[in-house]
């Protein structure tokens, strides 16, 4: 940024001070975020032999949604405060092209906690493995997506919290740095919203939709290439504990409703539509 | 030990629906187990609430009162829960899965070395032994079930989805209502919450509307809406959007349908392009006919559809918009 040089401008070194006041060594934020690969929204989904989770051979891999809401914000702030946005993630090697993900759209560098799948975990188990990484880090500000979109069990970020004793908001869509934190905007149900105040370090989870996700610059792409990126093993983290909770096995939903599927060509099925709805449901 | 207790949540002044069906939860977990059901209000003027949910059949009845607890913190109601479930060490512990509860109860689960499981839409115990209760929960956004168990020791923490069990299979009874004082300092209190407001203006009320055209991210684009507004124009229905349009901003944010937009009940439901995740689902499922069209035969829009069309909505939407013009005319 160009500052004013000339020397007998009291205006200028007013702006000076001010500058120094706000400048970006008080300003600045260290922020960690916490991400994780899930299947791509379309994919084709199979149980596996075992019929305890799905087949993951042929999946297609995508950072979780809220997750690029999480490193969005991340983003903004160290733009606007400046800083370093750290991102993390567990899981096997093929994490490692949605942390290249991250570092291209403009993350400073990733820690990638190595485990073979996070399968043998319940949420706690997965909390403290990112609550090992984190401590060490002594971050600002602790961000992740409100849910995964595949176990969608919208826990981590707020036993996260729990596990490092820091204060936590859940559901965000907004974060605005003040003098003695941070004030967020929660999402409630039906519309609603809330502010909250709490001090830093925080964790928030943060939801889709309150930022425009950024895409990778090509030159981001390149540059991701000879970032960090530091691989911890989860035993290093935390000792293998049993889990709490157990996921048994899986099954494809079984048809609540007896939906009638129209068939035949679009112009058929939507005769037949019309027909139904007029004659058999009468809403027409 | 204590048998089941299930968190009713007092919301302004009231008790919403879905505390009822946690209720109705725990009475489904005490038929399996055998323990008896009883019920934990926190907040700091809860009488009247309290004494709408002694009328019913359940053992206790308990005020965890506090003026620390007027307004939702994450750190007051896990400090004053965990210090009641501390000392009455429950088998089962059963919330509604509301944007409260998703705030605090895996903290203070995790406080006690337990994890939740949270968004529970079944409890069964078939296959089992000893009746030990299995707790189904929707993964890879509806289009797949998961079964959880609770391994042994402390209580199991559980949340249940709007609308997975019946509130009015509630049995009515009378139960003695108490109060337990947690001690909370306010300094143990470290967020602020200002009272709750709306967003931009409600424009659409899509809540009285007879007819509703619902547009997902199928749609691509929009530059693609037209089209599916015109379908709309020519059933004389309101349009509605699921989440991922009103985040792209292609809609405005009054038209998203879902558990964090407005929750419907048209006569009839048109579902387009919209694959049908829970979060969507609990908005509309009180429509009177829902019809899905999408690309995805096996999208869990279906299994709340009365009738479907598997198809490419860029050539059945207009279909359909010709069709229903030709019906009318």
């Amino acid at each position: 940024m160009l500052v004013s040089v000339e020397p007998f401008d009291t205006k200028g070194s007013e702006k000076n001070n001010t500058t120094r006041i706000g400048s970006p060594e008080i300003d600045r934020m260290k922020i960690i975020v916490a991400i994780k690969q899930v299947p791509e929204r379309d994919a084709q989904i199979r149980i596996d032999a075992a019929g305890k989770w799905i087949e993951e051979s042929d999946i297609q891999w995508a950072l979780n949604e809220s997750d690029a809401y999480a490193l969005e914000e991340a983003l903004q702030l160290k733009e606007k405060h400046g800083g370093e946005v750290v991102v993390l993630s567990a899981g096997p090697e093929r994490v490692g092209s949605t942390i290249r993900e991250a570092l291209a759209k403009g993350a400073d560098r990733a820690i990638q906690i190595d485990c073979a799948g996070l399968g043998n975990f319940d949420a706690l188990g997965v909390a403290r493995l990112l609550a090992a990484a984190v401590k060490p880090e002594n971050p600002d500000l602790v961000l992740t997506g409100l849910q995964s979109d595949d176990l969608g069990q919208g826990q981590t970020g707020v036993i996260l919290a729990e596990l490092l004793g820091l204060p936590h908001a859940s559901l965000i869509l907004h974060v605005e740095k003040t003098e003695i934190g941070l004030t967020v905007k929660r999402e409630l149900e039906e519309g609603w919203f809330q502010s909250v105040e709490l001090p830093t370090p925080a964790v928030l989870t943060i939801q889709s939709g309150g930022n425009k996700l950024r895409y990778a610059t090509l030159m981001g792409i390149k540059r991701a290439k000879t970032k960090e990126v530091r691989t911890i093993a989860a035993a290093e983290l935390a000792p293998g504990s049993a889990p709490v909770v157990v996921l048994e096995g899986v099954s494809l939903p079984t048809k609540q409703k007896s939906t009638q599927m129209l068939p035949g060509t679009p112009k058929e099925a939507a005769a037949a539509l019309v027909e139904k709805l007029k004659s058999e449901a009468r809403v027409l | 030990m204590s048998g089941i207790w299930v968190v009713v949540e007092e919301r302004e002044g009231g008790i919403g629906r879905i505390s009822w069906e946690a209720v109705a939860a725990g009475q489904k977990l005490a038929t399996l187990t055998g323990l008896a059901v009883n019920a934990v209000i926190p907040g700091a003027q809860s009488e009247a609430v309290a004494a709408e949910v002694a009328v019913r059949a359940l053992g206790k009845v308990v005020r965890i009162e506090h003026p620390l607890l007027a307004a939702y913190t994450a750190d007051g109601f896990t400090l004053a829960l965990q210090q009641f479930f501390e000392a009455e060490k429950p088998e089962y512990v059963v919330f509604p899965h509301t944007y409260q509860v998703r705030d605090y109860a895996p903290a203070l689960a995790a406080r006690l070395g337990q994890v939740l499981i949270g968004d529970v839409v079944a409890i069964g115990s078939e296959g089992t032994a000893g009746n030990t209760p299995v707790f189904t929960r929707q993964l890879m956004q509806g289009r797949l079930n998961g079964f959880y168990r609770h391994t042994e020791g402390g209580p199991c923490f559980v949340s249940v989805q709007a609308g997975a069990f019946r509130a009015d299979a509630i049995e009515t009874g009378s139960a003695e209502v108490t109060v337990f004082s947690p001690a909370i300092e306010p300094a143990q209190i470290r967020t602020r919450p200002s009272e709750r407001f709306r967003g931009s203006a409600q424009t659409v009320d899509l809540g009285s509307a007879q007819m509703i055209v619902s547009v997902g991210r199928g749609i691509k684009d929009a530059a693609n809406l037209p089209l599916v507004q015109e379908l709309a124009t020519a059933l004389g229905a309101e349009l509605g959007a699921s989440r991922p349009i009103c985040d792209n901003g292609w809609l405005t944010m009054d038209r998203q349908i879902g558990s964090s937009g407005q929750t419907v009940s048209p006569k009839l439901y048109l579902a387009v392009g919209i694959s049908g995740a829970i979060q969507h689902l609990v908005g509309m499922k009180g429509s009177q006919c829902v019809v899905a069209i999408n690309k995805d035969q096996n999208a869990p829009i279906f299994e709340a559809a009365d009738y479907g069309i598997a198809g490419d909505l860029f050539e059945v939407v207009p279909a359909l918009t010709e069709a229903v013009k030709a019906a009318r005319q």
